[in-house]
């Protein structure tokens, strides 16, 4: 007891590193002949937010495992809060909460055990009706596991990862397969660890997501990093201010699909174009010039339209941009 | 500190969960009662069941039905069979509903199935039979003293065997398969990025087990006692001591086996894969005495074989520590092999 207050007073005080609360040089881990992460530079600074968005496969879990010491890198530094897994592995456990993509929980112990068993294992050790309270699971506190919906099961899973007070929470698409309803209230517990001061790492697929939470960004793509910065200086990097979709009426895809890129790239205010399963999308850099330019084309054309939408460049934009895939799969 | 708490926490989940594992429960607790129980009352001793024999008709089937129903103290079913009905009744031997099928004649002929232990008892008593009325028979009066005692029963040798098997399968069945469980469902990666020490997990289940260890053994041994009138002479350090080091050794093989399986399903193959042979090979239910000689100090070394010996030694004959050395150090020797194998093969994902 008397050692845990102590080591709560040492924290407060502020041995706790500052700057950077991860930083990885050069990354490689292969799997066999695949090489899932390819040379990654990251960092974090201490008491933010940092987003990795990339598409499947692009080595997200792999770095973030490697980060919570679940898998040695075959080359490359990491360094977690001032530390490196093989010097202080004990030390940086303590200091750090987990959400893994995908785990699961032991399904017939209730919340309330399950929080139980995982305080035991830490020196620092949070109150546990706080932790309920925190994501909203005090109700359900002595059901069990196998009884919670998919969002309560999240919840806990993001308790569990918080019974320690971690400086650094890694948490692995923490929301997916959750409703709206139920991604806003994880969201709600992360802004809140936030405000504590805490250090994120998010990985996400959610664009909304990575907007409300991260400070800053990385896309990753093929095990490397594509591009970083803010959500704003990765949307002003596409040196755009909108995107133009169209789609046009049955009968007229053929003639639609007849214009050629370098027709389009022609058009005044347009930049560049994007061309989907059932639509179409320009990037533009003067979306007034832009439209009217490609209703004048196709009106020289007799092609008539289902459908035209304009909206501020985003986030999935930018994926797009870099990497020729969606955020999410389809 | 923390740690102490960690091991009783993980203590605890790991009771919790085979609480609420009602299927668990069946197969620890019920089940080996259930078995001792039907196996107990199928072959509970009493007096050897009158021979059913059949005299074929023919020259001097009356005389010589006339003669064996006279025999003393050879009580026998006997009864004259038409010639024509042969074949039948040799299939009935085959089938066990008759014992013996006698063909008069200058030459006796006496037909049985020795390969069942009523078909030869059947046999045995023919002859006795025979042999008490042949003229001038010397042995007029012997008296049949069938082995009644209690701890000579085929009960007495079944029940220290039961235990062992329950020992055994519990052991191995629990860990092995919580473990694969854990590991397929990726729990065990998340208990990995904690700070819980690897020895506390590993720990926890051993004595998580000994819970149960008193339970478990208490039933089926009380069973034995009250229902079967099993003796139970064993000293309880003897058994304390046998037990413990049982329990420690099953659940250090089961950890082994499923050190490194990554489904439920290859964790089940390897746990039947390691059982079986022990099964049948460690004198469950027959003495492995019944295998060629040269196999048998083979035979002796294999966990569950040493654990029966000990147990049936301790139990019916109430042999002392020293006695149980061999038996003891084998069974040490497996445990300590096994938690090597466990602990450097182990794989936490
Ligand atoms: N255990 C493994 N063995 C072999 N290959 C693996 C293993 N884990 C991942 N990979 C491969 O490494 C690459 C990177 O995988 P990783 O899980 O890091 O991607 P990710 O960015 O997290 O993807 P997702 O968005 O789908 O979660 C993929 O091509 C994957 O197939
Ligand atoms: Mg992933």
């Amino acid at each position: 007891m008397d050692r845990s207050r102590r080591y709560r007073l040492r924290r407060v005080v502020g041995e706790t590193h500052k700057g950077a609360a991860v930083r990885v040089r050069g990354l490689v881990v292969r799997y066999g002949a695949l090489t899932a992460v390819d040379g990654l530079d990251l960092e974090v600074r201490a008491g933010t937010c940092m987003g990795i968005l990339g598409p499947n496969g692009a080595g997200k879990t792999t770095t973030i495992e490697v980060l919570e010491g679940l898998r040695d890198p075959d080359a490359g530094e990491v360094e977690v809060l001032g530390r490196t897994w093989s010097k202080d592995p004990q030390g940086i456990r303590e200091r750090i909460g987990v959400q893994l993509q995908e785990t699961d929980l032991q399904r017939k112990l209730t919340v309330i055990e399950t929080l139980r068993m995982f305080q035991s294992f830490y020196r620092e050790k949070r109150d546990l009706g706080e932790i309920l309270e925190l994501v909203g699971l005090t109700e359900k506190r002595r059901a069990r596991v196998d009884d919670l919906s998919g969002g309560q099961r999240q919840r806990l899973t993001l308790g569990c990862a918080l019974v320690n007070r971690p400086e650094l929470l890694f948490l692995d698409e923490p929301t997916t397969g959750l409703d709206p309803q139920a991604r806003r209230r994880v969201w709600e517990i992360v802004e809140e660890f936030k405000r504590a001061g805490g250090t994120a790492l998010l990985t996400t697929h959610y664009m909304e997501e990575a907007e409300r939470l991260a400070d800053d960004l990385v896309v990753v793509d093929r095990g490397h990093v594509v591009a970083r910065g803010t959500p704003m200086e990765l949307i002003a990097s596409l040196g755009a201010t909108g995107v133009v979709r169209y789609a046009p009426r049955a009968g007229h895809e053929a003639a639609a699909a007849a214009i050629s890129e370098a027709e389009f790239l022609a058009l005044p205010g347009v930049r560049s174009l994007r061309v989907g399963n059932d639509s179409r999308e320009l990037i533009v850099h003067d979306t007034q010039a832009a439209v009217v330019s490609l209703l004048g084309l196709f009106e020289a054309r007799g092609i008539q339209l289902e459908d035209l939408s304009t909206h501020r460049p985003t986030l999935e934009d930018v994926f797009v941009a870099l990497t020729g895939k969606q955020l999410r799969d389809g | 500190m923390a740690n102490h708490s960690a091991l009783f926490e993980l203590v605890r989940v790991r009771v919790l969960l085979f609480l609420r594992e009602p299927e668990a429960l069946f197969w620890v607790f019920i089940f080996p009662v259930l078995m001792a129980a039907a196996l107990g009352f199928a072959f509970q001793g009493g007096e050897a069941p009158t021979a059913r024999v059949r005299v074929l008709d023919g020259d001097g089937a009356s005389a010589l039905v006339e003669r064996l129903s006279g025999a003393p103290g050879v009580p026998l079913e006997l009864e004259i069979a038409p010639v024509a009905e042969e074949p039948e009744l040799r299939r009935a031997i085959t089938s066990g509903r008759i014992d013996v099928l006698l063909l008069p004649g200058d030459d006796l002929e006496l037909v049985f199935d020795g390969q069942r232990p009523e078909g030869a008892a059947a046999r045995t008593a023919v002859e006795l039979a025979l042999a008490r009325t042949a003229p001038g028979a010397p042995l007029a009066e012997a008296t049949l003293a069938p082995m009644q005692e209690r701890g000579s029963r085929y009960v007495d040798f079944l029940l220290p065997g039961l235990l062992g098997l329950n020992l055994m399968s519990t052991g191995m069945w629990v860990i092995g398969f919580a473990v694969a469980d854990l590991r397929q469902r990726k729990v065990l990666k998340r208990l990995l990025v904690t700070p819980m020490r690897r020895s506390s997990f590993l720990l926890s289940f051993l004595l998580a087990r000994l819970v149960f260890l008193v339970m478990e053994v208490a039933a089926l041994v009380l069973f034995g006692a009250l229902v079967l009138d099993v003796p139970f002479r064993a000293g309880y350090v003897e058994f304390l001591v046998l037990t413990l080091l049982a329990a420690f050794t099953f659940a250090g093989l089961g950890l082994a086996v499923t050190s490194r399986a990554q489904t439920l399903q290859g964790a089940s193959g390897l746990l039947n894969f390691a059982m079986l042979p022990m099964w049948l090979l460690s004198g469950v239910f027959f003495s492995y005495e019944r295998f060629p000689e040269f196999l048998h100090p083979f035979l002796k070394l294999i966990p569950l074989s040493a654990l029966n010996d000990a147990l049936r030694a301790t139990m019916l004959e109430g042999a002392s520590l020293t006695t149980l050395l061999p038996e003891l150090a084998i069974l040490a020797a497996w445990a300590a092999a096994a938690f090597v194998v466990a602990l450097t093969c182990f794989r936490w994902r």
